[in-house]
């Protein structure tokens, strides 16, 4: 076998040996962590780009762990889908491992080697995740990240300790019911292979076993991914993580748990069960609106503006559950292009906000004051990050948003559709009380006196390149992405949507 | 009718756009700075103004940049009345610049750099609506418009400042996603395009009736640019920004775009036949008629001379979503020709409020009493102003105003043109008292010395210019009228 044929595990078992290395090399210099790490991560991305170019140019690729042959063995599989999410986690993954540098330097002085031991091992379940198509690995790997995950989140301060706590909880309860669920698919059928269940459970479809055995791998994703009301765990738990971390974690994993749960639907089960057989697909889309709305008011009562960022995902899982469960094309591409978008601007929002904390020690909404004139590009960047959120053209989220808003007017759907608009309003509030507070109010320092000339017009005071570089690159992304749409949805998203529908 | 293809129309868009950068980097050099804002202006006019041959001769000018949605595409196209708008838009601006000069160095105001920069963007954004062929590529210009001139609203950056910005984001970015952006959907879901055709592209097949009234009331109410009332209170609101930004973008620029914007939906996306098979072109004539009424009885009531120009703004846009309204090829004439006699005479009228405030400092007209003696250059210009917003003759606005009341004759609406001869008594009611105070006006009882003490020439220049060119329009109104005219043949198939 040549290399390139070999890509499939070579991108779970690079960072999952340099997570080793990391931890290792950390004992005797700590200052190479972060050059294994970058190394790492660009190969990473590296093949993740590869495997999407052969995929769109081949066709899926099967890969069989060691030789096993499936049913028996592990198979990796790589599709349209998962490609593009690899190359959304080792991107995201890469960029702000940049940009962690100073922010680790700051905030973690002495736990450099453990932070970037941790990073790693979790994009390494987090590509397993999303790489394998194994029922059983997929638990494995949801653990890895799931573990890595609380111990990046409980290295933060304040309130992170206990924060972690209770997401260990619920994320502990989330992978309990999806082990049971599919445990029961393993006493039902006696295969864990996803390719495999798919041929083996159509006769099943009326069986009651199958019926808990789907819901309880559904419910516990959404613990995982927080759908409204499994949510609780997350605004904390993402505020109070250290910001490289959740810069990480923000975007991701929540992402990664949409992919999951789209996998889970179409390639275990299939649109006849899940839309047909299994009734509920109205009730969820009604959750998905209740989600939407529910993460919106939520955030609407935060002054802290990382929790508003936070509860704003809650409100973005919605977006995403409901897309896929219109159960049409254009809900489902609208899904699948938000995985993408979505995790391209909270990672902007998440790294600007990284970069505000890292200046002004902070996140409440005061620390936003003056930062127009005193960080003009970080400020800009983050007002692009917003603009996608509101969903204003040509940025990315405006287009994912249009997908989803046309598919609930295929399905007729009236009150997703509703909450969509409702969302895209409140996220404009939200997002105008910062720039307000930013734009109107005058910088004030403790140190200094409070000078009316000075607060006007502090001197410009930017972070260093490796934290706004990456910052400029991905706000700038937005507006790329957005503008080449077409593209990506013509050659990639397109193959996504499950045939028959 | 043949098309070309040719980049010339995002060139057009893109000047202003990429002018930012050197404006920006020229920061601590102002006279190096400007000198950007002023070739950007000349190049965009030109090119601009190089178009109008083909036009008149019948072409259309295409450009597409990307495919975004599935049949949607980024995607410009220059017609007769998207050219008579780009071509005052752009026009006006380099008047404005100089303008500006005068106005913001004479007041020693803060952040000139910020203040050109986002002027020159909101001129991208103005001339991408102007250009757009499809209803997405005007979305996304029209936010990119109410963004860009965020920061100039607010440019004070005092409280006052901000809850007028605020005001200004809830009516504006408010109506277009609550309210533009699902009608749009719902369109592109019933006739799956969003392509303007001179026609519309709505049949009657595709939606009952009632389904298609609601979109046009969404529509147009969604705009909230053109100031319909109820939607008009962000107009008033942004007075606060300082006078050219009142004057180019909250007499000409934004909320022309408003009005543009329903002229389009009106003509491009419905189409005149279908709204004139199912009578909603009366719906909106009377929606229009109260605003005209209403907007100016308000500034009858107004004491700041800013905010009475706001009113009266508000009043003079529902003339032109009249004259769409009426779906008559004269009232629809007079329409479009009111975009460009309205915005000569009353950028006129808003140059003369900013240089009364950086010569004297007064906002107020219970305190102009007698101005004429101390700046009467300036307040003849007003004069001038004061009667092509009247309409009456020798100035372009009342070429427009004719043909609109011609309109309601041919549209059979007498209702209309009643409206309309009566709105003209009101504007000269709040109008006439301003300059008659101004110069006829006992020694006792002037607020100001007897002599003549203008504002600064780069202040005083731009509206000198503006008036002239208001009264030139009376005799020479043939850019207008031709690219009108053109206009409206192409709508009525004619």
């Amino acid at each position: 076998m040549t290399p390139s044929e070999q890509l499939p595990i070579l991108l779970v078992i690079t960072p999952l040996l340099f997570t080793l290395a990391v931890s290792i090399a950390g004992w005797f210099n700590r200052k190479i962590c972060y050059p294994i790490t970058i190394i790492t991560l660009s190969a990473s991305l590296y093949i993740s780009v590869a495997l999407l170019l052969q995929v769109v140019k081949n066709g899926e690729i099967h890969y069989h762990l060691g030789g096993w042959q499936p049913p028996f063995g592990i198979e990796y599989v790589v599709d349209h889908l998962n490609a593009l999410v690899l190359v959304v986690i080792s991107f995201v993954a890469l960029v702000s491992a940049v940009y962690s540098k100073e922010s680790v330097k700051q905030e973690l002085p002495d736990k450099i080697p453990q932070f970037y031991t941790l990073y790693l091992m979790l994009v390494t379940g987090l590509l397993g995740m999303t790489v394998t198509g194994d029922a059983f690995n997929l638990y494995v790997l949801i653990e890895i990240s799931a573990i890595t995950t609380y111990a990046l989140i409980a290295i933060g301060k304040d309130r992170a300790l206990i924060s972690s706590f209770n997401y260990v909880i619920m994320g502990t309860m989330g992978a309990c019911f999806y082990l049971l669920g599919v445990g029961h698919l393993y006493i039902m059928t006696g295969s864990l292979n996803m390719m495999d269940l798919y041929k083996i459970l159509p006769p099943l479809y009326s069986s009651h076993a199958i019926f808990v055995s789907f819901i309880l791998i559904l419910v516990g994703l959404w613990a995982k991914m927080a759908f409204f009301p499994l949510h609780e765990w997350l605004p904390n738990a993402y505020t109070y993580a250290p910001s490289a971390a959740s810069c990480l974690i923000a975007p991701l994993m929540t992402k990664v748990s949409i992919y999951v749960m789209i996998r889970i639907m179409f390639s275990i089960f299939s649109p006849a069960f899940v839309f047909e057989a299994f009734t509920a697909h109205n009730i969820i889309i009604w959750m998905a609106a209740a989600a939407i709305a529910g993460g919106s008011i939520l955030a609407l009562a935060q002054t802290d503006f990382k929790k508003i960022l936070t509860y704003m995902i809650v409100a973005e899982v919605g977006y995403m559950v409901g897309g896929v469960w219109l159960a049409n094309r254009l809900g489902i591409t609208g899904a699948v292009l938000h995985i993408l978008n979505d995790a391209l601007m909270t990672l902007c929002l998440f790294l600007a906000a990284g970069i505000i904390v890292y200046k002004t020690k902070g996140h409440k909404l005061e620390n936003l004051r003056g930062l127009y004139r005193k960080m003009p590009v970080t400020m800009g960047a983050f007002t692009v990050g917003a603009l996608s959120m509101i969903g204003v053209p040509p940025t990315a989220g405006f287009f994912s948003k249009w997908y989803l808003i046309s598919g609930a007017i295929d399905a007729g759907h009236w009150g997703f559709m509703a909450a969509l608009i409702f969302s895209s309003l409140v996220n404009a509030v939200l997002f105008f009380r910062m720039i307000e507070v930013g734009y109107f109010e005058p910088f004030r320092d403790n140190q200094e006196e409070h000078d009316h000339n000075t607060a006007l017009s502090p001197k410009i005071d930017e972070a260093p390149l490796s934290m706004l570089a990456p910052l400029v690159i991905v706000s700038i992304s937005l507006i790329v992405v957005g503008i080449y749409t077409g593209d990506i949805v013509d050659s990639i998203i397109r193959f996504t949507v499950p045939a028959g529908i | 009718m043949n098309t070309i293809v040719s980049i010339k129309p995002l060139f057009a868009i893109l000047v202003s756009l990429l002018a930012v950068i050197p404006i920006v980097f020229s920061r601590s050099s102002p006279n190096l700075r400007e000198f950007w804002t002023f070739a950007a202006g000349i190049i965009k006019f030109s090119i601009v103004a190089s178009m109008i041959p083909t036009i008149l001769d019948g072409s259309l000018i295409e450009y597409t940049l990307a495919e975004v949605l599935p049949g949607i595409a980024i995607k410009f196209r220059v017609d007769s009345l998207g050219l008579l708008f780009a071509l005052v838009a752009s026009g006006l601006w380099i008047v404005t610049s100089a303008y500006s000069v005068g106005y913001m160095r004479g007041l020693k105001e803060h952040s000139q750099t910020r203040y050109f920069s986002f002027f020159a963007l909101a001129l991208s954004a103005t001339i991408g609506v102007a250009f757009s062929a499809n209803l997405l590529t005007l979305y996304l210009f029209y936010e990119m418009l109410s963004l860009a001139t965020y920061p100039l609203v607010t440019h004070h950056q005092d409280t006052e400042a901000r809850s007028s910005g605020r005001k200004y984001l809830t009516y504006i970015l408010g109506t277009s996603i609550a309210f533009v952006l699902p009608a749009m959907l719902i369109t592109y879901n019933l006739s799956g395009t969003l392509e303007f055709s001179n026609q519309g592209f709505f049949t009657a097949e595709a939606a009952p009736k009632t389904t298609i009234a609601a979109l046009l009331v969404i529509f147009v109410f969604g705009f909230a640019k053109a100031g319909i009332m109820p939607f008009h209170s962000w107009l008033p609101a942004a007075m606060v920004a300082p006078t050219p930004v009142s004057a180019l973008l909250h007499a000409v620029a934004v909320v022309k775009v408003g009005v543009f914007s329903i002229f389009r939906v009106v003509t491009g996306v419905f189409g005149v036949d279908l709204l004139q098979s199912l009578d909603l072109g009366t719906v909106l004539a009377y929606v229009a008629s109260f605003t005209i009424i209403m907007a100016s009885l308000i500034a009858l009531s107004q004491d700041s001379l800013k905010r009475r120009l706001a009113f009266s703004t508000i009043g003079q846009l529902s003339y032109i979503v009249l004259g769409a309204a009426l779906l008559s090829p004269k009232s629809m004439t007079g329409g479009m020709m009111h975009i460009g006699m309205h915005a000569f005479g009353k950028i006129t009228l808003f140059f003369c409020a900013g240089a009364i405030f950086v010569a004297t400092g007064k906002k107020n007209i219970s305190e102009m009493v007698g101005i004429g003696r101390r700046m009467p250059i300036t307040m003849f210009a007003f004069f001038i102003g004061s009667l092509s917003v009247i309409g009456l003759p020798p100035t372009g606005g009342f070429l427009s105003k004719w043909y609109l009341v011609l309109g309601t004759i041919e549209a059979d609406q007498l209702p209309m043109l009643f409206v309309l001869l009566g709105s003209s008594l009101l504007n000269a009611a709040y109008f006439f008292p301003i300059f008659y105070k101004a110069f006829f006006c006992t020694t006792e009882e002037s607020l100001f010395e007897n002599r003549m003490n203008e504002a600064p020439a780069w202040c005083i220049a731009p509206l000198v210019l503006t008036s002239a060119v208001s009264i030139l329009l009376f005799f020479y109104p043939q850019p207008f009228l031709g690219l009108a005219g053109l206009a409206v043949q192409n709508i009525t198939g004619g």
